[in-house]
């Protein structure tokens, strides 16, 4: 029964319009919502599908042998040998660039930097650095890495390329974590006598470790799915060798060669195969591309997991 | 009240955190030397092209083949390619991704979003090579079934692909800009007797604009320099077309076909990529620094 308005008094169809009205809302939110719903369906149905696809054309691909063999003109004996090594080698060089000046310009940014302009153009810098193409990477690679600093195209030169286009990923994650962390704990470790590093290593950096962790399997997820930086330095399609080994047998045992060597990787197989025709080689691209995405879903995955663990776990 | 000498220890701590300053200070000016390179290199290595081929040629030649005996430097062709496949990116990504931000923010449940939100991410997490892959093999030979003269490569297929993997840029940073919209101004709404998509449309929209404007402006660069689909999916030869049917190439498929071959330190080809690498780092960073810029209108908005 629609209020009767005060003294005020209306026709009847005065409140059979409005409830028309508000009968008309409901059904177009209703209408809404399931949009909402299918198109939400939908979107994740291509993840799907996409899975699918390579699952129908690659899977019946992947076995030992494609694993064990190096690539080859002919479809059915190739296999991805020197293209995991080369990607696996990479996320080494990648890694171990990335993740200290990330991590350290992280908590410069959020502990120590002082509010001034100069702050704002890192700020800012970052934040476009972060939307910049990943193809000019490899571009700045090539000019730089490659021709300037003598590099040659070999791991060293791809892995910076791709530890400078995952830095912004890992600065980011390393800032959001500590920026929740309450100043109570800083004022405290302060109080106590530590020193501003004294305060991050004992208690920023460990409470840290879930966010900074999460950013960084995100940001190694990333990398080994880009191709274009690596097609600009240089990235061999055919290579049927592996890299020198990083152990030696005789002192100081351990070698740099490696860095310098000629590669390929995942990705740089996967495009190649892809441009080839013949329905033989685009099986071992979807073979390729299944254990990419498998590999990339599953960091990503982890990532999710333990971003959610971490967020649970604390309790200020 | 007595005064204790500094103890050993304590000038141990003092020295490690003057050299820990430094430290950490040079991981904040890595970032800085990184775009430093990039634009340095970008200069520097373009500089030569810029200088032989006068600026009237970029804009009046039609083709764009700089690798050829007679070159003709028509670098519209190669925009008409990022246009026209960024176009059909958007057309996919702003209106899907838009609703969807709507519906995650305000009508599906939060246990619903909390699992799909992670669950659509992974679709900008997905290898751009497996992207292309799926756009050439799969949906073109789709597409060709309702477009019987839709060609083998075609920027149709590879900008609709773009678009899904843009998708997650859009909702995630639009439901983010949605959600702080304050509940009082929906309050008001609904008070008033509005429906909830008319609050969605009429308040919460425009209460956000600016943030998915953001999104919408960081989802055009993303897809501006989006390589990998395009170049396997959309073709490798520069055309001067905005058919979306058929086959052209990017500045970026440019910079990627060129790469492919032999291509020794100073050549024309070397020069060439650079010059066309630096106009896209100039529209990039153009859509960026807008997108930075409205984000940050919208933070001191909220």
């Amino acid at each position: 029964m629609p209020c009767d308005g005060g003294s005020i008094v209306r026709p009847k169809s005065f409140y059979h319009a409005q409830e028309k009205r508000a009968r008309h809302r409901r059904l177009i939110d209703r209408a809404f919502r399931w949009l909402g719903m299918i198109l939400t369906v939908t979107t994740l149905g291509v993840l799907g599908v996409l899975l699918l696809n390579l699952a129908m054309n690659g899977l019946g691909r992947i076995d030992w042998n494609f694993l064990t063999s190096f690539p080859s003109r002919r479809a059915g004996e190739a296999g991805i040998l020197s293209a995991w090594v080369g990607t696996l080698l990479l996320m080494v060089v990648t890694a171990s660039a990335a993740i200290p000046f990330g991590v350290a310009a992280g908590i410069y940014l959020e502990e120590y930097a002082p509010k001034n302009r100069m702050t704002d153009f890192v700020e800012i810098n970052i934040s476009n650095l972060a939307g910049v193409p990943s193809i000019l990477y490899g571009l700045m690679a090539l000019g730089l890495f490659v021709y300037q600093f003598r590099f040659g195209q070999s791991l060293l030169a791809g892995g910076l390329a791709l530890a400078c286009l995952v830095l912004p990923i890992v600065i980011v994650a390393t800032r959001e974590s500590l920026r929740t962390i309450p100043s109570s704990i800083r004022e405290a470790a302060f109080a106590l006598g530590a020193t501003r590093w004294q305060a991050v290593w004992h208690h920023l950096l460990p409470y840290s470790t879930g966010g900074i962790s999460t950013g960084v399997i995100l940001a190694m997820s990333r990398a080994i799915g880009e191709s274009a930086p690596l097609i600009t330095i240089g990235a061999l399609t055919f290579i049927a060798f592996l890299p020198p080994a990083p152990l030696i047998a005789h002192a100081p045992f351990v070698s740099g060669e490696w860095l310098f060597s000629p590669f390929t990787a995942l990705p740089i197989q996967m495009f190649n195969w892809v441009s080839r025709p013949g329905e033989e080689f685009q099986s071992n691209a979807a073979a390729a591309g299944l254990i990419l995405m498998v590999i990339t879903l599953s960091m990503n995955a982890a990532a999710i997991l333990l971003r959610k663990r971490a967020q649970r776990n604390i309790t200020w | 009240m007595a005064s204790f000498p500094p103890s050993p220890s304590r000038r141990v701590d003092k020295m490690v955190e003057e050299l820990m300053v430094w430290v950490l200070r040079a991981g904040g000016w890595a970032s800085v030397l990184v775009t430093f390179g990039i634009v340095v290199t970008l200069v520097k290595e373009s500089w030569p092209f810029f200088e032989a081929v006068p600026f009237g040629r970029l804009l009046t030649d039609t083709m764009w083949t700089p690798l050829f005996s007679e070159p003709q430097y028509g670098i519209g062709a190669l925009l008409a390619g990022t246009l026209v496949t960024t176009i059909v990116a958007l057309l996919v990504a702003i209106p899907l991704g838009t609703i969807l931000a709507i519906y995650l923010s305000e009508f599906a449940d939060a246990k619903f979003r909390d699992w799909v939100k992670p669950m659509l991410e992974l679709l900008s997490a997905v290898p751009t090579v497996v992207y292309g892959y799926f756009a050439l093999l799969t949906l073109t030979p789709l597409l060709q079934k309702i477009y019987p003269d839709l060609s083998q490569f075609s920027m149709l297929s590879a900008g609709m692909i773009m678009g899904i993997m843009i998708v997650p840029y859009v909702t995630s940073l639009g439901e983010d800009s949605m959600r702080s919209v304050p509940m009082l101004l929906r309050e008001g709404a609904y008070a008033l007797g509005d429906g909830k998509l008319g609050v969605a449309v009429r308040v919460v929209f425009p209460g956000a604009f600016s943030g998915l404007a953001a999104a919408y402006v960081l989802a055009i660069s993303r897809a501006v320099g989006e390589t990998m689909i395009v170049a396997i999916a959309a073709g490798l030869q520069p055309r001067m077309t905005i058919n979306p049917l058929e086959s052209a190439a990017t500045v970026t498929a440019f910079i990627v076909q060129v790469s492919l071959g032999d291509l020794p330190h100073g050549s024309i080809g070397y020069q060439s990529i650079f010059a066309a690498g630096a106009v896209l780092f100039l529209m990039t960073l153009g859509f960026n620094l807008a997108g930075h810029a409205l984000r940050r209108r919208f933070h001191r908005a909220t």
